[in-house]
C-alpha cells in the first residue's frame, strides 16, 4: 500500500501538480476496482474488523443489558435484535471476511502464484459479500425506523421456523436476514471456487500438495467444505422466502410442512460452518507456532490427514443440535458417537502442536503469545464439546448460557485469538510496518483476563439454570453477581480491542519499519519485499520441501533431506 | 527481559489451573447443597429420576474430560515453561523433529478407546430415559406450549390449567408437548432434561421427582418477545396435598355472589374471546385458562406475583410487565377493574 | 547452492486447468443446493394435506426429457468440432443444443400451464405444489441461465470471434450444461417416477 500510489520522495518531480482531491478520488478509485488478492484480501479483513467493531458494540450492549435482573436499558424488541444481528454479524461479516481476508492475501504468495486463479470473480466475490453486509445493517433504518429500532432481524441467528413464518414475524426482520445472507453466500461461494482452484492450478514448481504451507492446506480444505456448507443455507433460505411471500409451505406446519425439516436444513448448514471458521484458525496456529517455537511442525502428513478427517466428519454430526427436538433415541445415539468421533482428528492436532512446541526455543512475541492461549482454549473448548456431545447431558445443558460459553470459548478463545495472532504476524508483511509490541502485550493481557472473567464465569450461570436468548432474568435464581461478573469481563474485551484498533492505526504511520522476513519465517511469503510489489514474484520460484526459506537458509541442513 | 519471562511462567502456571479450579468448584459448591428443591435451578442438584441418571452421566463425563485436561494442559505449560528461549541461549536452531510413527499412533489409538467408553455409556443413558415404558400408575399431562404461557391439560383427571403445574411426589408423570404456535421448550432444570415443543410435532418426556416442593424452569427455545417471561413453576406435591388440589381444580370456578358485578364484566367483555372460566360462559382456549386464578403464586407465567394490585396493572395495561405479550390492554375503567379484579380474587 | 537438487529442474509441472477446477467446484456446490431441495421433495411425499395428488396430475414428459438429454450429445458433438477447429460445424451443432434446450424450456412452461390453470395447482396450493415448483423451477432456471450463456457464445461466433484457442473455455461451460442435464436425470427420477 505504501509504496505503490504515491510518488517515490526525492524522485524528479515530472508529474503535473495535482489537487489533494484528485489523488484521493483515483487512491479511492484504485481500491474499488481492484482485483489484486492483496488489496481484496486487505478489504476482507478491514471489513472484518470495522465489522468486530459494530458486532463488539452490540455484545457490550447485551451485557450491560444482563449486568442486573430486570434491567430497561434495552427493550425486549432490541434486546432480540442485539443478539440476532451479533451472532449473524460475527459469524458471517467478522468471521468468513477476516479468515477468507487472509486466504485471499496469503495463498497466492505462499505457493508462489502471481494471483488467485480468478481475480475478476475475486472482486465480485468481495463486493457481494460487502453488499450484503450492507443490506443486513440497513434493516436498522426499515420499519419502524431507527428510533423505533428499525426492522433488523431479530429471530436469533438460527431463525427457527415457525417463528419466522409470516404469521408470527410480520415484518421485514426475517426477509432481511435471509436475502442479505443470500447475496454474501454467493460471495463466498466465489471466493471458495476461487481457492480451490488457485490451489489446485497455480503452485509454483516444486510445490506438489505434500509441500504446501499447512494454512494452504486448510484454506483448500475449508473452502471445499464451504462449496457444500453454505450452499445448503442458500436453498433453506430460498425455501423461507418462498414461503413468506409467495405462500410456500416448506415450513408451514399447518398445510404439511415441517419445523424441523428448518432444523436440519440450518444445521446441515450451521454444524460445517463452525468448522469453515475454525480451520483457517488451525491454519495461522500451524504457521505461527512453529516459526516461533523454531521447529518444523510435527507430523506434517497427519496434520493434512486430520483437517480432511474433521471436514468429512464434521458433515455428520449436525444433529447434535437437535437433541432435545424429539428424535427416537436411535437417531440421538448416531449423533452422539459421531460427534465424538470429530474430536479424534481435532485432539490429534493439539497433540502436534504440543509436539511441535516441546523441544524448541519459544519466543514469546505477541503473535505466538495469542497462538499458545488459542492452544489451551481449544483444548478446553473441546472438552466442553465432549461434555455436550453426551446427549443427555446436552438435554440439560442446551440453550443454557453452557453452550454459549462453549461455543464462544471456540470462537472467540480459538478463532479470535487466532485472528489477532494473523494479524500480528502478517501486518508486517501487508504494510511494511511492525504492530507496537508493548501495545500489543496490554492488547493481548487484557483480552486474555477479560475473556476468562466472562467466558469461564459463563459456564457456570449455565449449569445453574440460565437460559439463553431472554433480555431479562428473575432476580431469586441466583444469577445476579456471576451475569454482573461476566458483564464486567466484556467491557475488559472491549478496552483491549479498542487498544489493538490504535495499534493497527498508529502502527501503519509510525509502526517500525519491517523488512521482507522480521520473525525469521520459512514460507514463500517472506521472499517477498513488505508490502510485496503487485506481481508478488519477480520470477517464479522453485521450491524442494516445505520450507523453502528454511532450505535456503540452512543449506549445510535443507529439510528436503528428510521429507 | 528476565522479569517478562518470570512474569509469563507464573501467568502461564495459573492460565491453566484456574480454569480447572472454576470447574471444580461448579461441582464440588452447588452438589454440597441439601437435597431437595431451590430457588437455583442448578442441574447438579437433580430431584428426579431422570434428573439423576443426567447427573451421573455428567460427574463420568466431566472425571474424562478433567483427567484429559490436567495431562494435556499441564503437557502444555511444561513446555512453555521448559523450552522457552533464555537469554543465555546461542543463535542456533534447536533440532528439527518431523514426526514420529508410534507418538502419533499412541495419541490417536487412545482418544478412540476414551470416545468408546464415553459413547457406550452416554448410549446406555439415553435408552434408559427415551425408551422408559410407561408405568400404569403413571400421570398423564397434556402441556401446549403459547406465545408466551404454558397450558396444563390432566385429560384423565379433567383439569385444564395453566402456567403452574402440580405433579404428585414418587410417581412418574408423563407429559405429552404440543405447541400452539412457534416451538418452545420445557426445561426444568432439577426434575429433568428439556424437551421441545414443536407445532405439529407431538413430543414427550417423563419426570420422577423423589422430593415435594417447588421447582423453577421457563421456556428454553426462543419463541417471540416475551420468550424471557415464560416462566414455569413446578409444584411436586405429597400425595394428600396432590389429591386435594385435584379436588379444587375439578370444582368449576366459585361463584361468589358478593362480586357478581366483576362477574358480569368478565362475560360480556372480550375477556371470554380469549379466556375459560369453567361455569361461566366463558370457554375462550387462546389465553390462559382463568378458573382457579386465585390458587396460583403468579400471573402472566411467573412474569408478576399474583397480587390484587398486580392484577389490576395487568389488565389495564399487559406492557408493563411483559411488553409484547398476545393480551391486549383492555380499555376498561378504573372501577370496571377493580370490581373485575375482586371478581377474579375469589377463583381459588 | 550445492545442496539443491538438480533432478526436479527436469521434472515436467502439470496442473489441472482452473477453468475445469472452477466449474467443477460450483458444480460442487449447486449439486448441494439441489440435493437439500431433492430432499425437501422426498421427505414431503405424501404429505400434502389439500390438493391434486402427483398421480392425478402429472404426465411424465418424455419428449422434453429426450430432448434435454440429446442435448448433451449434441454439445459433446459440438465440442469434438472445436477442438478440431471446425467452426461452421461447431456452430451448428451449438445451436442444435440451444433448440434443444429452448424446446424444453418450452415444454416446461405448456406443462406448467396445464398445471395451474387446468387443474389448479400453484406453489401456495398445497405443500407438493411448493415443493413441485421449486424444485422444477430451480433446475428450469439453471437451464435459462444455461441457455443464456450458450446463446452468447453462439452470438460470438457467428460474428466471427471464436476460433479453435477458445475450445477448453467451450469445453468448461459444457461441463455446466452436462451438470444441467445430470440433474435434470435426478429431478426427473425423483419428481415423476418416485413421486408419483
Amino acid at each position: 500500500m505504501a509504496d505503490q500510489t504515491l510518488p517515490i520522495a526525492g524522485s524528479l518531480d515530472v508529474t503535473p501538480q495535482r489537487s489533494t482531491g484528485s489523488v484521493l478520488l483515483e487512491w479511492l478509485h484504485e481500491w474499488v476496482v481492484t482485483v489484486d488478492h492483496k488489496r481484496l484480501g486487505i478489504l476482507y479483513i478491514v471489513y472484518g474488523i470495522v465489522f468486530l467493531l459494530v458486532a463488539g458494540a452490540e455484545a457490550i450492549a447485551i451485557r450491560i443489558q444482563l449486568a442486573v435482573p430486570h434491567n430497561h436499558f434495552l427493550s425486549p424488541e432490541l434486546f432480540n435484535e442485539m443478539f440476532t444481528m451479533h451472532g449473524t454479524t460475527m459469524v458471517f461479516l467478522v468471521g468468513m471476511t477476516i479468515l477468507f481476508g487472509f486466504a485471499n492475501y496469503l495463498v497466492p504468495l505462499m505457493i508462489g502464484a502471481r494471483d488467485m486463479a480468478f481475480p475478476r470473480l475475486n472482486a465480485f466475490s468481495f463486493w457481494m459479500t460487502a453488499f450484503g453486509g450492507l443490506l443486513l445493517y440497513y434493516s436498522f433504518i426499515g420499519g419502524f425506523g431507527l428510533y423505533g429500532m428499525g426492522a433488523a432481524p431479530d429471530v436469533t441467528w438460527w431463525a427457527y421456523a415457525p417463528l419466522t413464518a409470516k404469521a408470527f414475524s410480520p415484518g421485514h426482520a426475517t426477509d432481511y436476514w435471509a436475502l442479505s445472507l443470500i447475496v454474501a453466500g454467493f460471495g463466498t461461494l466465489g471466493t471458495a471456487i476461487n481457492i480451490v482452484a488457485t490451489t489446485l492450478c497455480l503452485r509454483c514448481r516444486g510445490m506438489s500438495l505434500m509441500r504446501m504451507p499447512l494454512f494452504v492446506w486448510l484454506m483448500l480444505v475449508t473452502s471445499g467444505l464451504t462449496l457444500i456448507t453454505i450452499t445448503p443455507l442458500t436453498a433453506a433460505q430460498i425455501m423461507l422466502v418462498i414461503d413468506r411471500y409467495l405462500g410456500g409451505h416448506f415450513f408451514d406446519t399447518q398445510a404439511g410442512g415441517s419445523a424441523v425439516v428448518w432444523m436440519h436444513f440450518f444445521w446441515i448448514f450451521g454444524h460445517p460452518e463452525v468448522y469453515v471458521l475454525v480451520l483457517p484458525a488451525f491454519g495461522v496456529a500451524s504457521e505461527v507456532i512453529p516459526v516461533f517455537s523454531r521447529k518444523a511442525i510435527f507430523g506434517y502428513p497427519a496434520m493434512v490427514a486430520a483437517s480432511v478427517g474433521i471436514a468429512f466428519v464434521s458433515l455428520g454430526v449436525w444433529a447434535h443440535h437437535m437433541f432435545t427436538v424429539g428424535m427416537t433415541s436411535v437417531g440421538n445415539t448416531f449423533f452422539v458417537l459421531s460427534t465424538m468421533l470429530v474430536g479424534i482428528p481435532t485432539s490429534l492436532k493439539i497433540f502436534n502442536w504440543l509436539a511441535t512446541i516441546w523441544g524448541g526455543k519459544i519466543r514469546f512475541s505477541v503473535p505466538m503469545l495469542f497462538a499458545l492461549a488459542f492452544v489451551f482454549q481449544f483444548l478446553l473448548a473441546g472438552l466442553t464439546g465432549i461434555m455436550l456431545s453426551a446427549a443427555p447431558w446436552d438435554w440439560q445443558l442446551h440453550n443454557s448460557y453452557f453452550v454459549i460459553a462453549h461455543f464462544h470459548y471456540v470462537l472467540v478463545g480459538a478463532i479470535v485469538f487466532n485472528i489477532f495472532a494473523a494479524i500480528y504476524y502478517w501486518y508486517p508483511k501487508m504494510t511494511g510496518r511492525m504492530l507496537n509490541e508493548t501495545l500489543g502485550k496490554w492488547h493481548f493481557w487484557l483480552f486474555l483476563i477479560g475473556f476468562h472473567v466472562t467466558f469461564d464465569t459463563m459456564h457456570f450461570v449455565g449449569i445453574l439454570g440460565m437460559p439463553r436468548s431472554i433480555y431479562t432474568y428473575e432476580p431469586d435464581r441466583g444469577w445476579n453477581q456471576l451475569n454482573f461478573i461476566i458483564s464486567v469481563g466484556g467491557i475488559i474485551q472491549g478496552i483491549a480491542v479498542l487498544i489493538f484498533a490504535w495499534n493497527l492505526v498508529h502502527s501503519y504511520f509510525r509502526g517500525k519499519a519491517a523488512g521482507n522476513d522480521p520473525w525469521d519465517a520459512w514460507t514463500l511469503e517472506w521472499a517477498t519485499p513488505s508490502p510485496p510489489p503487485g506481481y508478488n514474484f519477480a520470477t517464479d520460484p522453485m521450491v524442494y520441501s516445505r520450507r523453502p526459506l528454511w532450505d535456503l537458509k540452512h543449506p549445510e541442513d535443507p529439510d528436503w533431506k528428510y521429507e | 527481559m528476565k522479569s517478562l519471562i518470570r512474569q509469563h511462567r507464573t501467568s502461564r502456571f495459573w492460565n491453566a489451573v484456574v480454569p480447572f479450579l472454576f470447574l471444580f468448584c461448579a461441582v464440588a459448591v452447588p452438589s454440597a447443597w441439601a437435597d431437595g428443591p431451590q430457588s437455583t435451578p442448578s442441574i447438579l442438584a437433580p430431584a428426579s429420576t431422570p434428573a439423576h441418571s443426567i447427573y451421573n452421566l455428567s460427574l463420568f463425563v466431566l472425571a474424562i474430560t478433567g483427567g484429559i485436561f490436567v495431562v494435556v494442559a499441564g503437557l502444555l505449560a511444561f513446555a512453555i515453561i521448559r523450552y522457552r528461549e533464555r537469554k543465555t541461549d546461542d543463535a542456533s536452531e534447536p533440532v528439527q523433529i518431523y514426526g514420529s510413527v508410534q507418538v502419533e499412533l499412541a495419541w490417536t489409538v487412545i482418544p478412540i478407546l476414551i470416545v468408546v467408553v464415553l459413547f457406550l455409556t452416554t448410549a446406555r443413558i439415553i435408552f434408559a430415559i427415551q425408551d422408559a415404558p410407561e408405568p400404569k400408575s403413571a400421570l398423564d399431562v397434556t402441556v401446549v406450549g403459547h406465545q408466551f404461557w404454558w397450558e396444563f391439560r390432566y385429560p384423565k383427571l379433567g383439569i385444564v390449567t395453566a402456567n403452574e403445574l402440580h405433579v404428585p411426589v414418587s410417581k412418574a408423570t408423563y407429559l405429552h408437548l404440543l405447541s400452539a404456535d412457534v416451538d418452545h421448550s420445557f426445561w426444568v432444570p432439577q426434575l429433568g432434561g428439556k424437551t421441545d415443543l414443536i407445532p405439529n410435532h407431538p413430543n414427550q418426556m417423563w419426570i420422577q421427582p423423589d422430593h415435594t416442593g417447588l421447582y423453577l424452569g421457563q421456556c428454553a427455545q426462543f419463541c417471540g418477545v416475551e420468550h424471557a417471561k415464560m416462566l414455569l413453576r413446578v409444584y411436586v406435591d405429597s400425595p394428600e396435598q396432590f389429591a386435594d388440589w385435584v379436588k379444587d381444580e375439578q370444582q368449576p370456578g366459585v361463584q361468589d355472589p358478593q362480586v357478581a358485578q366483576g362477574r358480569q364484566i368478565f362475560e360480556t367483555h372480550a375477556c371470554t374471546n380469549c379466556h375459560a372460566i369453567a361455569g361461566t360462559a366463558a370457554v375462550g382456549t387462546f389465553g390462559p385458562d382463568l378458573t382457579h386464578l386465585a390458587s396460583r403464586a403468579t400471573i402472566a407465567s411467573g412474569a408478576a406475583l399474583n397480587t390484587p394490585a398486580n392484577l389490576r396493572d395487568w389488565i389495564k395495561d399487559p406492557d408493563q410487565f411483559k411488553p409484547g405479550a398476545l393480551m391486549p390492554a383492555m380499555q376498561l375503567s378504573d372501577a370496571e377493574i377493580d370490581q373485575l379484579v375482586a371478581y377474579l380474587s375469589t377463583l381459588h | 547452492m550445492s545442496a539443491i537438487p538438480v533432478s526436479s529442474v527436469l521434472e515436467p509441472w502439470d496442473l489441472p486447468s482452473r477453468g475445469r477446477v472452477g466449474m467443477l467446484s460450483l458444480i460442487i456446490g449447486e449439486s448441494a443446493i439441489f440435493t437439500i431441495f431433492v430432499v425437501a421433495y422426498v421427505f414431503y411425499i405424501g404429505k400434502s394435506l389439500t390438493g391434486p395428488t402427483p398421480q392425478q396430475v402429472l404426465d411424465i414428459p418424455i419428449f422434453n426429457t429426450i430432448c434435454l438429454l440429446s442435448s448433451s450429445v449434441t454439445i459433446w458433438l459440438s465440442e469434438r468440432e472445436i477442438e478440431r477447429g471446425r467452426i461452421r460445424r461447431f456452430a451448428a451443432w451449438w445451436a442444435v443444443t440451444i433448440t434443444l434446450g429452448i424446446i424444453f424450456i418450452v415444454g416446461t412452461g405448456i406443462e406448467w400451464h396445464k398445471l395451474i390453470y387446468v387443474d389448479g395447482l400453484t406453489i401456495r396450493s398445497s405443500l407438493f405444489g411448493t415443493t413441485f415448483y421449486s424444485l422444477v423451477g430451480l433446475h428450469a432456471t439453471h437451464v435459462v441461465v444455461g441457455l443464456v450463456m450458450l446463446g452468447l457464445v453462439l452470438l460470438f461466433t457467428l460474428t466471427g470471434h471464436i476460433n479453435v484457442h477458445h475450445s477448453e473455455r467451450i469445453q468448461v461451460l459444457a461441463l455446466y450444461w452436462h451438470f444441467v442435464d445430470a440433474v435434470w436425470v435426478v429431478v426427473f427420477t425423483v419428481v415423476y417416477i418416485i413421486g408419483r
